[in-house]
């Protein structure tokens, strides 16, 4: 397979997974702000929201004031903002027309009606469209995309690394939300255990679409530990970042079994072994760590497998 | 003018025509609307757009599609496929030479600065004789008729002639939504194309390919107005679809980028235009080609399809030599037929035109696409005095033909069947063979009384039968 046609693939799965945090993230931020007695009112919120995803400095240098409209229009439809739902819809679409060939029809069926109507939505006036309605819109279809790629694609290199691209921006995904919440929002340690900590976890599970689940898993309260251990180390949680890994590993395992031994596994020994380790952790440890040097660690080493992904496969061999 | 229909004499119902007229005749009332919408459906959805610039509005439009088709008896489809075969084994007689001792310019056939002095003649391959000594490996030969036996040919594309993926689709699409026409008339198949197509690019690889070949479809990228074309034959052919930074030069072979690491490529079908080939050839602002290629092409590790410089052949001044390259190389009497055409260089043929400009078709020596050209009988007075300015300012740009009968095929307007002005391109494979599917691409010039046929001036095309014996 051409390394451009695998480079898209891969980016095509990453972009689509990245829609649905920027629509998840509006969520979060929107739940968060219905709360009135957090420290320093809702712009507070926003801009770590903001910041957790890295563009705060964008946002202000483009709108300066933090408003829902200002907010929505970011997150949601604005080209110029990298990780808004319809840049990263319209990459995965040019994505996905570049190697055409190398989808069904059912799957570029999908995402091509995912970016027309997202350009409809686009010209509706935003007083007709609330913030739940843009988080389900874009949720709806790219789980349309990804049952349709799960149903029709053939499961050859291609596959994987469509796939690939998901699971290593999910885990990236998971673990950022993560972080805003235990680092950004909550950063007074008294704080911990209060009703509001609990409400944004509460929040955090949410906008995972894992709030029903965390209670058949758990049941009873929701506390800090629990939240994160169903998050980071549960391996039944569809969003969990030992889940993501772990599909990352799959994926570079079929790869590496493909390709044979002529090709550098590079990205998939280092996969295996940030696996390892999370494999070796419970979720003391990961508190004793520190939540937040622990995700950091963990951040660094999915950017690390991912240029490994591009120095193994996505260069060529020159 | 009299315009020959292909269809009918007077009003009776030509031979190869007799099913297809029972078919619209009982055709239920909005049957046609149906199939036309259902027709439509199909090409958005496979993706068959094109992209017309320069006009504003949306840029991918789909090409009218006529669900009439164009007959052709088999006899008169042998002819013209002699006379396809004979042009086609000319012209690249003409190149071998022209970058070898020029034989036939040494014999006064054709002047020198034609070929010399022509933009599309690459000084950088003089010498070189690609495999087979073949280099234009797809021609396009334009050709209009005008009465039952009477063919001529408008153009050559010798380059990269477009519009074969119509050709397919126009009859894929027939076949899902009429199979019952397919079963009444015997038709030969034209899908068995891109085997071919990549048969003869096998057959060419160069010589220090030892292996079965590796090809690949080079593209400008999918910015291009073709590239769904582009795609849609590597898809068939099974060859990777690579854009110039795909591919990359190593010693003395071209390879192309894998998950699995570099992997050597020994057939370029290239759609993109010499100049953008090489930056370190041609254009060095070039974004689009491979740097290095020219060398590896020259000591014979990669073959380029067409081979550059190949443009040197289907200008439109070269054109008029054409029929004295059939007698010069192949010691044959063309069987197909140009054009009369006036070359404005020439001080007789200058005044001849000028003073018969409302007569005559003007068309600028390297346009396309029906871009830039009069059609006199069809213009006002004041577009005919604004053209005759530009031709004054560089008479050495244009030539001049008579306004042809082009012969009509029914078509489907608004009010039922019209007769419509139409003209044909068969794709000419040369290899080791020189093959051609029986079949073509028939366009139609769909504004009432129109001689323009192309995509861009409101053309659409047709599914084009050969039928068997």
């Amino acid at each position: 397979m051409l390394s451009r046609t695998a480079a898209n693939l891969f980016w095509m799965g990453r972009h689509l997974e990245r829609a649905d945090t920027a629509a998840r993230l509006l969520d979060v931020g929107q739940r968060i702000t219905l709360l009135p007695n957090t420290a320093s009112g809702y712009q507070n919120e926003w801009n770590s929201l903001l910041q957790a995803s890295g563009t705060a400095t964008l946002f202000a240098e483009k709108y300066g004031e933090i408003s829902q409209e200002n907010i929505e229009e970011f997150i949601f439809f604005d080209r110029d903002n990298p990780s808004s739902v319809m840049s990263c819809i319209e990459r995965a679409r040019e994505a996905g027309r570049i190697v055409r060939t190398a989808l069904t029809s059912q799957v570029w069926d999908a995402l091509n009606v995912a970016y027309q109507d997202l350009r409809k939505l686009e010209k509706t006036p935003c007083d007709r469209i609330d913030t739940g309605s843009l988080t389900d819109f874009t949720t709806s279809h790219t789980s349309t995309v990804r049952g349709a790629i799960n149903a029709t694609q053939l499961r050859n290199d291609g596959w994987h690394f469509m796939n690939l691209g998901y699971g290593l921006e999910r885990a990236d995904a998971t673990a950022r939300l993560l972080d805003v919440k235990y680092y950004v929002l909550l950063p007074r340690i008294e704080f911990v255990g209060s009703g509001l900590d609990t409400y944004q976890w509460q929040v955090i599970l949410r906008a995972l679409s894992a709030h029903r689940s965390y209670h058949w898993a758990y049941g009873g309260d929701i506390t800090a530990a629990r939240v994160a251990d169903f998050l980071i180390l549960n391996g039944e949680s569809p969003r969990s970042l030992i889940t993501a890994l772990y599909e990352a590993v799959w994926n570079l395992e079929g790869i590496a079994k493909r390709y044979g031994e002529t090709v550098p596994t590079n990205a998939r020994d280092k996969a295996r072994e940030v696996l390892g380790r999370l494999q070796a952790h419970d979720i003391d440890m990961i508190f004793d760590e520190g939540l937040h040097e622990f995700l950091t660690w963990f951040i660094g080493e999915i950017g690390t497998i991912s240029t490994l992904v591009h120095e193994d496969y996505l260069l060529g061999g020159s | 003018m009299n315009y020959y229909n292909e269809m009918f004499e007077g009003s009776q119902v030509r031979e190869p025509y007799a099913r297809l007229s029972e078919w619209v005749e009982t055709m239920p009332a909005d049957f046609r609307q149906m199939k036309q919408a259902e027709a439509e459906a199909l090409f958005r959805r496979i993706g068959i757009t094109f992209a017309v610039y320069g006009e504003g509005g949306d840029p991918d439009r789909l090409i009218p599609f006529d669900m009439m088709p164009r007959v052709f008896e088999q006899a008169e489809w042998r002819k013209l496929e002699r006379g396809i075969k004979q042009r086609a084994r000319a012209l690249n007689a003409f190149l071998r030479d022209v970058y070898g001792r020029a034989e036939i310019v040494r014999a006064g056939r054709i002047p020198a600065r034609l070929v010399y002095q022509n933009e599309a003649y690459e000084k950088a391959v003089v010498g070189i004789v690609p495999p087979r000594g073949v280099y234009s490996h797809i021609i396009g030969i334009d050709l209009v008729r005008t009465a039952k036996d009477q063919f001529f040919v408008l153009e050559d594309n010798c380059r990269t002639p477009s519009g074969v993926s119509y050709m397919l689709e126009n009859r894929e699409i027939m076949m899902r939504m009429f199979p019952g026409l397919f079963r009444a008339n015997r038709i030969e198949p034209v899908d068995q194309y891109p085997d071919l197509l990549r048969r003869t690019l096998e057959s060419v690889a160069p010589a220090k390919c030892h292996d079965r070949p590796t090809c690949v479809v080079l593209t400008p990228g999918h910015f291009n107005s073709a590239y769904y074309e582009h795609s849609f034959l590597a898809n068939l052919m099974g060859v990777e679809l690579v854009e110039g930074a795909d591919l990359f030069v190593d010693g003395e072979f071209v390879y192309m980028r894998t998950t699995q690491g570099p992997r050597r490529v020994d057939v370029i079908y290239r759609r993109i235009d010499d100049p953008f080939l090489d930056p370190l050839c041609f254009r060095p602002d070039s974004m689009l080609g491979v740097p290095g290629l020219m060398d590896v092409y020259r000591s014979g590790g990669v073959s380029i399809c067409s081979a550059p410089g190949a443009g040197v052949a289907d200008d439109k001044a070269i054109y008029t030599f054409v029929p004295e390259m059939v007698r010069f190389y192949l010691g044959e009497e063309p069987l197909l037929q140009n054009v009369q055409t006036w070359t404005l260089w020439k001080d007789d043929d200058y005044r001849y035109v000028m003073e018969n400009l409302a007569d005559l078709v003007v068309k600028e020596v390297h346009g396309s696409g029906g871009y830039g050209m009069l059609v006199g009988p069809k213009s006002t007075k004041d577009e005919i005095e604004a053209f005759r300015a530009k031709i004054e300012a560089n008479p050495g740009n244009y030539i001049a033909q008579p306004t042809l009968a082009l012969s009509t095929c029914p078509t489907f307007v608004e009010e039922g069947l019209a007769p419509r002005h139409v003209d044909l391109r068969p794709y000419c494979l040369c290899g080791d063979r020189i093959e051609l599917v029986p079949g073509g691409l028939t366009r139609v010039a769909l504004r009432e009384g129109s001689l323009v046929v192309n995509s861009s001036q409101g053309g659409g095309v047709k599914d084009t039968w050969v039928l068997s014996e």
